[in-house]
């Protein structure tokens, strides 16, 4: 028992370690106070930020949900070439997100993106988009992104969530006379909601936290008009010509904040403890 | 009467399966231009309108990359990064996934919860306090931060999957090994860690991957060009001055291929880890 609490406490402090860094430029701010923070809610740029930023989460939340419940129940399914299928969701999945980012940046090109291409084609655009360039389209164009990286995830949860549902209810709810719409509203839906409150909550974590998409799409255009919390902070402490360590980190300890919320919204809604028993 | 239904079927499980193939087809095409481009020859790039496929087929540009000397200096660094960082959690995350599994002590549930919130946070939020930190340790810029960082950050999946695994084996089985006489250690090495072994794979393939794709602590902490892990190095192919589109995702291809292969064979594992035992 000693051995193994000896093996236990490196894991603790490795995970408590990781966590309390932000607290380690809290502590270093300690000498300016909150001058920091008064600083941050002075930048110009700051409202911009936080609408981009709820824009970026809600977007791409709202739509991954909604597009991986209809790819869930498709999965769900049995048919030939099912794998196939599970295997291709896999993919961007697997992809480190720079690599996809950098992928995306040369389909949306102005002039050798296929993407402009294949619009042109179609006839479904007059002239050629600057898709990154331009400011109505920049934001669209990376939430399009976010999205893609984050369906099979969500798929992936939901359709956990599906296959635990058992095929007595849907026996049930048919000889009941239930359609198949009001079986899935009265059903599934209620059955799937923990599934679904987790697949929110986890994206809002993980699509707020995302960094590659916005700094690798968005990074011709100059200033911060397309920037979320994140790309935000990372530029004012590494790489504008602010290069500001203390801003930045006011504005870290905001977003660390913002992700605590988040997960303690979280272990409200998946109630945690019950799991562990 | 049956006919008609088993018509309605069949005819149901073609929809389906071309609704599948056409999912598959939309989500596997970004990918297949990653390929096509990284088969074209220089020129190729260039060309409007443009065209999916190359006309010249180029296989010459993947063993150009493979004999690059930046690319080789990148896949070492993140084969060291992602290797060492695996094991660290594997050896970390074992024992204390055993014991919290097995016993009961003050402050477990503490722990877990310490272990669901590492999971929760990816280092991108806390960025500025790991330059901060390891500036001040003088740790910028080499293979030891990169490795304790994603080491500390996969450690969580790997405690939460393996709790799970161990709780779910019977009690039953040690006792009887501790019967025949085996040891504390002894039944853990021989008894449960072989029965154990698909989770651990599990672990040790999440966390490898993991590591593997981290790209925002090596960007912000690695300045030396040659001690660069992949996902940071190859965007040096497309730089403001060079656009060696062909050679990036060239390079990614080889970067992405096994870690797809690894990754499928762990899917039927993943989502209860990443969900962290609400989903069961």
């Amino acid at each position: 028992m000693l051995i193994a609490a000896v093996v236990v406490y490196p894991a603790v402090a490795l995970s408590r370690a990781s966590l309390s860094r932000y607290s380690i430029t809290g502590l270093r701010q300690g000498s300016v106070g909150a001058a920091n923070y008064a600083r941050l809610l002075e930048q110009e740029a700051l409202p911009t930020v936080v609408a981009n930023t709820v824009l970026w989460v809600a977007a791409i939340v709202l739509v991954t949900v909604v597009v991986s419940l209809g790819l869930a129940q498709l999965l769900n399914e049995d048919f030939p070439g099912r794998r196939l299928v599970r295997w291709a969701l896999i993919v961007p999945w697997a992809a480190s997100v720079i690599v996809t980012s950098k992928l995306f940046v040369w389909i949306y090109d102005y002039y050798f993106g296929l993407l402009n291409h294949a619009l042109l084609s179609l006839r479904l655009v007059a002239a050629p988009v600057d898709w990154l360039g331009n400011d109505a389209t920049v934001m669209p164009a990376m939430i399009a992104v976010g999205i893609y990286v984050s369906l099979p995830f969500t798929t992936y949860v939901l359709l956990a969530g599906l296959s635990a549902i058992p095929g007595e209810v849907y026996e049930a709810a048919r000889v009941d006379g239930a359609s198949a719409w009001r079986a899935y509203r009265s059903v599934t839906l209620p059955l799937l909601r923990p599934a679904l409150l987790v697949a929110v909550v986890l994206n809002v974590i993980y699509i707020f936290n995302s960094f590659p998409i916005v700094w690798t799409l968005n990074d011709r255009n100059p200033g911060f008009a397309h920037d979320t919390m994140i790309t935000y902070m990372y530029k004012i402490a590494f790489k504008s010509s602010l290069r500001d360590i203390g801003l930045a980190a006011a504005l870290g300890v905001v977003n660390v904040l913002v992700i605590l919320l988040a997960v303690v919204l979280y272990l409200r809604t998946t109630s945690w403890r019950e799991a562990e028993a | 009467m049956s006919a008609a239904r088993s018509g309605r079927r069949a005819a149901r499980r073609v929809a389906l399966a071309a609704a599948g193939l056409a999912l598959a087809l939309i989500v596997l095409a970004p990918y297949a231009v990653m390929v096509c481009t990284a088969l074209k020859p220089e020129a190729e790039l260039r060309m409007t309108p443009p065209r999916l496929t190359p006309i010249a087929w180029r296989p010459a540009n993947v063993l150009e990359v493979l004999r690059d000397p930046s690319f080789q200096g990148w896949l070492y660094a993140s084969l060291v990064v992602a290797l060492t960082s695996t094991l660290i959690v594997v050896l970390a995350a074992t024992p204390a996934a055993y014991y919290t599994a097995r016993h009961r002590f003050p402050g477990r549930s503490a722990f877990l919860l310490v272990v669901l919130v590492t999971q929760m946070f990816s280092p991108t939020a806390l960025v500025v306090g790991l330059y901060r930190q390891f500036f001040d340790l003088g740790l910028v810029d080499t293979y030891a931060a990169l490795i304790l960082t994603n080491a500390a950050f996969n450690l969580a999946f790997a405690i939460w999957i393996l709790r799970a695994f161990f709780a779910s084996i019977p009690r039953e089985i040690e006792e009887a090994a501790a019967v025949d006489g085996c040891g504390r250690v002894r039944t853990l090495v021989q008894v449960v860690l072989p029965l154990s072994l698909p989770a651990i794979v599990t672990a040790v393939i999440f966390a490898f991957i993991a590591a593997w794709n981290e790209y925002i602590v090596a960007l912000t902490l690695m300045a030396d060009p040659a001690r660069k892990p992949l996902t940071v190095g190859i965007t040096a192919y497309v730089t403001a001055y060079v656009q060696h589109w062909n050679h990036l995702f060239a390079a990614s291809v080889i970067a992405i291929v096994p870690v797809v292969v690894l990754f499928a064979t762990i899917e039927r594992h993943l989502v209860g880890g990443l969900t962290a035992g609400s989903v069961k």
